[in-house]
């Protein structure tokens, strides 16, 4: 079928369509369609994955006219490529989770709910599939607006304030990159382009002045979604306020939508700049790092540390995908496979506990594991992922980002990055202890109940992908490698031409190559013509 | 015995005009013998003349007459803008009933007085000569200072009433006084043959009395159309009008300004643009600040739409700026838009107020989402178009506002018209907040939705929505009307 992609994306509206109609006391009746509409999401996404080639071309394209008036021509321009198909995935995967999960933690308003859940489906995944800019930036703020509603209407005390935040932080970024884009465009259209498909844009080649200016705008809008540091104020706030299901979307999915926004715009789109700020974008990376694990690691309340957590791993993911190589950017792209996994699968849990004892804060529990040994084991299985423990998911992530950031030239980010591996150890293991070990003597945690059925069922996919991701992640590689070699070759700039074989045949740390990136930033600087900066890269290589 | 030779013109281009006029004076004869109690009618009557004259201007789209000696055109750009006010009064028509029944002032007056306020920015939108752009202003001013103050027992609706003639008279001043400066300088009124004067100056700025001409000019459109720092009457007008009379007064008559205004500049004064586009910055970066700052303070949730209208004028301001086809289109799609998402929000406030409106504050939509769930979704739409989000009509008309600007170069001032519009979003989303995040305080049980209300929120919300998925249905009219200028 050939407009798999669509189908995909707008059965979650086909679904709001039907919740429309069902009354709103029957609450489930409206869980179970929402649930089925959401399966049958992920069914229907499931021939987009078997069906994809591996190959860098993008795959399943639709391309309609949709507006065309004055300068502009913009087109539904959709498909998906070895990048966005794992996203694609991960979110249709999530979604019915997520769905699962609101049970019986939702009691009221519960069709507006799941309306809110099945719209920000559809924005997620459009978002993800769009190959024009403008329809991009389309979905990419109707998202917000579910997601608001999500926060602000089923979230916990401090709700407003969260909701506000969330929605006023990303629309400033994001309005900033609406300039840069129609900037772009005319850019664009004085260099014969007719419309905004971004696959003219990635044959464009600006100058560095411009570069630098539309990176600036685009990474900006980007690091408040990531959130990198200092830009992460907002998630702190909107993951403890969200409900779970919301929580879980919103660290699974959401923050992807920044780190794809590098992958697929701002580094491919602005390579120079790209490169020319990697030093900028490591530190704040790496402060990222270090800064969220101590913040998390003196939290009182679960959930506020497993959302400092997220800022932390995705500090990793743009440490790899700066790395400008192949593992880096692999590392990255699995990173965030991973996190959506084991962070989504973190949120579920404490979803379970505060659901029971309506608390998260870490000293009104203890012992659990002796009440709960199913919520133990599987809580423990997800600890160690999420600390990325050799055998589960987040060590191939993490450590793939790490060699490919060390063989780059932010070796010396990645050397300090490091110790936010030990960092994120000590703190979500002393939570875990905290919490799991030591005297069950709160009366009130003694009466707990173990999972229950339903619960282990949502625990048992993720459960499963941390395995199979841990120990055979062959398979998403396979597919991505393709669309990350590309991305490789168009993010090399003119001047980083040579630079990059160098940085894959030469051993780390060989010593000639380390002032060659130097030069690049100051070439760039001047304007001078890339090829001039050349060959003082390749002698080494050649001398090896 | 002399006989009158009355010359030979061709009555086409304002025969909308010439329709809609007849109308109300025939509407204010018949009023007098119908009873007090059923006054609708003539609402009924009004709106159906209204889709009328719609049919009448359409039916003239694409075809270029001129009429009395050049003092009126029959254009697409005309017709456009012919469409919006007919719209604004159509919308507004059908929300004043069930409003004005409520506050006990239903007077038949009413829906005469808004056809001939929309007769007046018609001829506004299709005058080619100063006087009859004056005339039409003054017919549109006259009457929309008698349906500001048209709750005549409520205080602060005489208030608003008395204040906005007062105003209004001292900018129509500069107007006028700007017009005769022109007419000096140039010798004449004709807007085509002040063009030629001015492509005839090697240096037309350096001619001082046309820019004072020019400068007072605009700062009588400044006044009509609210941008700061003219604005100064408009959140107590706003405040004190009758709701529906806020709501048609905030799209129409504004659009009506633009229009003129546009014409005016882009055709009179095209050489010149340079010098006015310098000014436009500051009017467009001044009216988006304050009326966005000031929004954000406010409580009175007419008050509130009132700033953000001059806000909203602001974007505009923007679009002038630029001067291009992408602007001035944008201007033209904006006004359409804000005309179905505010009157559109403006049509919700009149269905939760009560008699007097005691209840005018944003804190009084508490718990309103789950109360009447389809009005809020409503209320959220246009409430999510005004701040400029996608899928809706207010974020296409944005960004062909801010295009036009960054077309012609003018990065900074849309970059600070988009900072400008996620700011706005603050207080757009706080009437959402109280909607659907707050316990509800009341019980809205007094609500009633009459069916022209209804209609009216049909429209507007599907003409919100349809604007923002396929907008090019109404950007290539848009697109066609500027060539034409």
């Amino acid at each position: 079928m050939s407009n798999l992609l669509s189908l995909t994306t707008f059965l979650p509206i086909l679904g709001v369509l039907m919740l429309l109609f069902i009354p709103k006391d029957s609450k489930s009746v409206l869980r179970s369609v929402t649930f089925v509409v959401t399966v049958v999401t992920f069914i229907a996404s499931l021939p987009v994955l078997i069906g994809f080639q591996n190959n860098a071309d993008f795959q399943f394209v639709e391309n309609v006219p949709w507006i065309a008036a004055g300068p502009f021509a913009m087109r539904y321009n959709i498909g998906i490529d070895g990048i966005s198909l794992w996203l694609v995935i991960l979110t249709t995967f999530i979604m019915p989770i997520a769905v699962l999960s609101t049970w019986t933690a939702v009691e009221e308003k519960v069709k507006e709910y799941m309306i809110c859940l099945l719209l920000l489906e559809t924005g997620m995944l459009g978002a993800f599939i769009s190959l024009d800019l403008f329809l991009f930036y389309i979905f990419w703020e109707v998202m917000l607006i579910p997601m608001y509603f999500i926060i602000g209407i089923w979230g916990g005390k401090n709700k407003i304030y969260a909701a506000i935040k969330f929605f006023v932080y990303t629309m400033a970024g994001s309005v900033l990159m609406l300039v840069a884009l129609i900037f772009l465009y005319f850019k664009g259209t004085a260099a014969g382009m007719t419309d905004f498909s971004l696959l003219h844009f990635y044959d464009l080649r600006l100058d560095p002045a411009t570069q630098t200016w539309l990176f600036l705008a685009f990474a900006f809008s980007f690091a408040i979604k990531v959130p990198m540091f200092p830009l992460h104020t907002w998630l702190p706030d909107a993951h403890t306020e969200a409900p779970t299901a919301g929580s879980v979307i919103l660290a699974a999915i959401l923050l992807k939508m920044g780190t794809y926004g590098y992958v697929r715009f701002a580094m491919p789109l602005f390579p120079d700049a790209a490169h020319r700020f990697t030093p900028l974008i490591a530190t704040l990376a790496v402060i990222g790092i270090i800064y969220a694990a101590l913040v998390a690691m003196v939290q009182e309340d679960v959930k506020k540390l497993v959302a400092y957590s997220s800022v932390a791993h995705l500090g990793f993911v743009m440490l790899g995908l700066f790395a400008f190589n192949e593992q880096g950017i692999t590392g990255g792209m699995l990173q965030m496979l991973n996190h959506g996994v084991s962070t989504g699968a973190l949120f579920l849990i404490v979803g379970f506990i505060y659901e029971r004892r309506h608390t998260r804060l870490i000293t009104d529990f203890g012992g659990l594991s002796k009440q709960m040994p199913i919520f133990a084991t599987i809580f423990m299985i997800v600890t160690l992922s999420s600390i990325g423990l050799p055998g589960t998911n987040g060590f191939v992530g993490e450590f793939m980002v790490l060699l490919g950031a060390f063989e780059s030239e932010i070796r010396w980010y990645t050397v300090i990055a490091t110790s936010g591996v030990i960092l994120s150890a000590v703190y979500m293991l002393w939570m875990f202890q905290r919490v799991m070990f030591g005297e069950l003597d709160n009366p009130k945690n003694q009466k707990l109940l173990d999972l229950n059925a339903r619960e282990i069922g949502i625990m048992l996919p993720l459960i499963a992908l941390i395995f199979i991701m841990g120990v055979y992640p062959n398979p998403f590689i396979e597919k991505m490698q393709p669309a990350i070699n590309k991305l490789i070759a168009q993010t090399k700039t003119s001047s980083v031409t040579a630079q990059l074989p160098v940085d894959q045949v030469l051993p780390a740390g060989h010593p000639v190559v380390a002032p060659a990136p130097e030069q690049n930033p100051a070439a760039e600087q001047q304007n001078v013509p890339a090829e001039e900066a050349t060959p003082a890269v390749i002698n080494p290589h050649d001398a090896k | 015995m002399d006989m009158i030779t009355i010359p030979a013109v061709n009555m086409t281009p304002i025969m909308p005009e010439i329709f809609l006029s007849v109308l109300a004076m025939a509407l204010l004869l018949i009023n007098v013998f119908v009873p007090s109690g059923q006054k609708s009618y003539i609402g009924y009557i009004s709106f159906i003349g209204v889709i009328a004259a719609a049919v009448l201007v359409g039916t003239g789209w694409g075809m270029h007459v001129e009429s009395f000696n050049g003092a009126v055109v029959q254009d697409n750009f005309a017709s456009f803008f012919k469409m919006i006010f007919l719209l604004a009064a159509g919308l507004a028509i059908l929300i004043s009933d069930q409003y004005m029944v409520r506050e006990e002032c239903n007077h038949g007056e009413l829906y005469p007085l808004i056809l001939f306020t929309v007769v007046g920015m018609m001829l506004m939108a299709a005058g080619t000569d100063l006087m009859t752009i004056f005339l039409g202003l003054e017919v549109m001013s006259v009457s929309l200072y008698v349906l500001a103050g048209f709750n005549r027992e409520n205080r602060k609706s005489n208030e608003a009433g008395l204040k906005y003639f007062l105003l209004g008279a001292f900018s129509t001043g500069f107007l006028l006084y700007g017009m005769a400066l022109t007419y000096g300088a140039t010798g004449s009124t004709r807007i085509a043959d002040i063009a030629t004067f001015a492509a005839q100056q090697s240096l037309p700025s350096s001619n001082v009395m046309l820019l004072a001409g020019m400068l007072l000019m605009i700062t009588g459109f400044a006044f009509k159309v609210a941008a700061a720092p003219f604005h100064m009457w408009t959140p107590d007008v706003y405040e004190g009008a009758p709701t529906p009379m806020t709501a048609f007064m905030s799209a129409g008559p504004k659009a009506a300004g633009f229009a003129a205004a546009l014409r005016i500049l882009l055709v009179s004064f095209s050489t010149m643009q340079a010098d006015w586009s310098q000014l436009f910055w500051v009017l467009a970066v001044l009216t988006m600040t304050v009326g966005n700052i000031t929004a954000l303070r406010q409580d009175n949730i007419k008050r509130m739409l009132a700033y953000s209208s001059i806000a909203h004028a602001g974007y505009c301001l923007v679009g002038f700026t630029a001067g291009n086809p992408t602007g001035t289109a944008g201007i033209m799609f904006y006004m359409l838009s804000y005309t179905f998402m505010n009157i559109g929000a403006f049509a919700i406030i009149v269905l939760v107020g009560k008699k007097g409106e005691p209840n005018g504050n944003v804190m009084d939509f508490a718990g309103f989402g789950f109360k009447h769930p389809a009005l809020a979704v409503a209320m959220s739409i246009f409430l999510f178009s005004l701040a400029g989000m996608p899928p809706t009509a207010g974020f296409i008309g944005k960004f062909y506002l801010f295009s036009g600007a960054i077309q012609k170069g003018y990065i900074w001032l849309a970059v600070i018209g988009v900072l400008n519009s996620a700011a706005s979003v603050y207080y757009y989303l706080r009437v959402m907040v109280y909607m659907y995040m707050k316990e509800p305080t009341e019980e809205f049980d007094w609500l009633q939705v009459s069916a022209p209300i209804a209609l009216s929120l049909l429209i507007s919300v599907t003409g919100t929505l349809v604007l923002g998925v396929v907008p090019s249905i109404v950007l290539q009219y848009a697109q066609e009307a500027i060539k034409l200028i």
